[in-house]
């Protein structure tokens, strides 16, 4: 820690940021895939499906899982970027410099998550045009927001060990593709219920399933009662986790 | 941060290096290098690749450790010290480290930022002057030439003024006027009192750059001198009258134009 932390990582968050204002490709695709999605089962599986929820649509149902799906295919961006400084000497420039060395990561850990967010309100919007309403007051809005941002952390810092050991462009990226399918054994599509015994016992002790219905709970104005803890408990576990194992794959690449 | 670019500890050299080892599992890079580089010198540092050229400058410029020796740099050692040496060095690598996504001029101001220097912007600015970039520099460092993005990429090592910088094959894949640009650059440095250590594997570039040369050949020191020391290496030469030749470089530069003081920017995108 230098008295330099704050200033450093401001000054290479906004180098990042710039990034993105001249890629903003990259938030539109991060936001496609989970739309096209939700447009698909909505539009075409809904109908078959049976949530038991008769009084809300099935948009409001599917949005918690998309939301998840979304975050897991924007974060695939930070190890693309993370692996293109380290491949292209930029961090290494940085590195050679009197600066705060946590700052490198930070940057993009934070920039993922001003993306991220970005997306998430453009879906959140398109799903608003096919029906979802939520009563939800602005007290559960900001446990869905915090929820939101610990997921995002926690799968950022996952994408950053991707980005740092990753050997190739492809590799830094493909890491999120089981991210994004398991949502899919989950609740977020379907109940659990329905699902046979072994898929049904992973999908419901799988850490989706608590984030989902958390959220789902907390729009539809259901009591929470333990998914938020359990949710929160994964959140938490998996941002340790991950930190630890970022910051140990950056003391092995830089020395 | 300031005081530790400005007020070096008393030493004799800029750089003082003392059996530097290093080894990448079993293949041993460095097998006790010495070196002292005199302040205000440009120092080269010859040798073929797998010599251990890039492995020294990295110690030096702290992103590598060595298992073994000392390496002292403005005065701090480079493995206790580390953040005071990062305050007095720069490095510039192999392969331009430029932002392309970046303009020249924002490459600029965010170091100067991360230096933590005051208007950023005005440094940036003035910069771009130094380097004949000026025109060049609202442009996106991905649209430069070769030439264009190693000077942008010196430029960004020299921002702060750093007592000691750091050039890694400095003009490795640029045509001979960006190489020439190049040489101009260095020179200019040495000549502000700034120590330029540099690693070459051209021994043109180490004769016409350099006040002393090393040779570093299978991870040691072989010779070090100025070129007349080297040269008296060996037996007195005999003298014989050969025509005089141009060198194809000659040729090449008398063609297409030898840039002036001022190098003519080729916005040419090119990739390295």
């Amino acid at each position: 820690m230098t008295a330099h932390t704050y200033a450093d990582t401001a000054a290479l968050t906004g180098r990042s940021l710039r990034h993105i204002a001249r890629s903003p490709d990259t938030i539109i695709t991060t936001a496609v895939t989970p739309i096209a999605m939700m447009l698909l089962f909505v539009y075409v599986f809904g109908g078959a499906i049976d949530t038991g929820a008769t009084a809300e649509p099935y948009v409001t149902y599917l949005l918690p899982g998309i939301l998840l799906i979304t975050i897991a295919s924007g974060i695939a961006y930070t190890a693309y970027r993370l692996f293109m400084d380290m491949d292209k000497g930029i961090v290494e420039r940085f590195q050679s410099m009197p600066i705060a060395r946590s700052a490198v990561l930070w940057a993009h850990v934070l920039t993922s998550l001003v993306a991220n967010l970005i997306s998430l309100v453009i879906v959140v919007l398109v799903a608003l045009a096919m029906g979802f309403r939520s009563g939800a007051g602005v007290g559960a809005w900001l446990a869905v927001v915090g929820i939101l941002v610990l997921f995002t952390l926690a799968l950022t810092w996952l994408a950053v060990v991707a980005g740092l050991s990753a050997t190739s462009v492809d590799g830094a990226s493909a890491f999120s593709y089981p991210l994004i399918f398991l949502p899919f054994i989950s609740s977020a599509f379907v109940p659990t219920a329905s699902m046979p015994g072994p898929v049904r016992w992973f999908a419901e002790n799988q850490p989706v399933t608590s984030i989902v219905d958390a959220i789902r709970s907390l729009l539809t104005q259901q009591p929470v009662g333990n998914d938020a803890w359990i949710a929160l408990a994964w959140c938490v576990g998996i941002l340790a986790v991950a930190y630890g194992l970022a910051v140990a794959a950056y003391r092995r690449k830089v020395a | 941060m300031l005081a530790d670019m400005t007020t070096p500890t008393p030493t004799q050299h800029a750089i003082q290096v003392r059996g530097l080892t290093k080894s990448f599992k079993d293949v041993e890079v460095l097998r006790g290098v010495d070196l002292d580089v005199p302040p205000g010198s440009i120092y080269a540092l010859l040798g073929s690749n797998g010599a251990g050229k890039t492995t020294t400058i990295r110690i030096l410029a702290t992103l590598l450790r060595p298992d073994g020796g000392t390496a002292v740099v403005n005065g701090h050692d480079v493995t206790t010290q580390a953040h005071d040496v990062r305050a007095s060095i720069s490095l510039t690598g192999q392969f331009a480290a430029v932002d392309e996504i970046l303009t020249g001029r924002e490459n600029l101001t965010l170091v100067a930022r991360l230096r933590h220097l005051p208007n950023p912007g005005a440094i940036a600015d003035d910069m771009l002057a130094r380097f004949s970039l000026t025109d060049a520099g609202n442009r996106r460092a991905g649209t430069y030439s070769g030439g264009m993005r190693r000077r942008l990429d010196i430029a960004m090592s020299l921002v702060g003024n750093p007592p000691i910088v750091f050039l890694d094959e400095p003009t490795t894949g640029l045509d001979p006027q960006a190489r020439l640009e190049v040489w101009a650059a260095v020179r200019e440095l040495a000549a502000r009192g700034t120590t330029v250590l540099l690693t070459t594997q051209h021994l043109d570039e180490a004769e016409q750059l350099a006040d002393r040369i090393a040779i570093l050949h299978e991870g040691r020191i072989l010779v070090d001198g100025t070129l007349a020391e080297l040269k008296q290496l060996l037996p007195a030469a005999t003298v014989e009258y050969v025509e005089k030749q141009p060198t194809l470089e000659d040729v090449f530069l008398t063609l297409v134009g030898a840039p002036t003081g001022a190098p003519t920017p080729t916005p040419a995108k090119e990739t390295r």
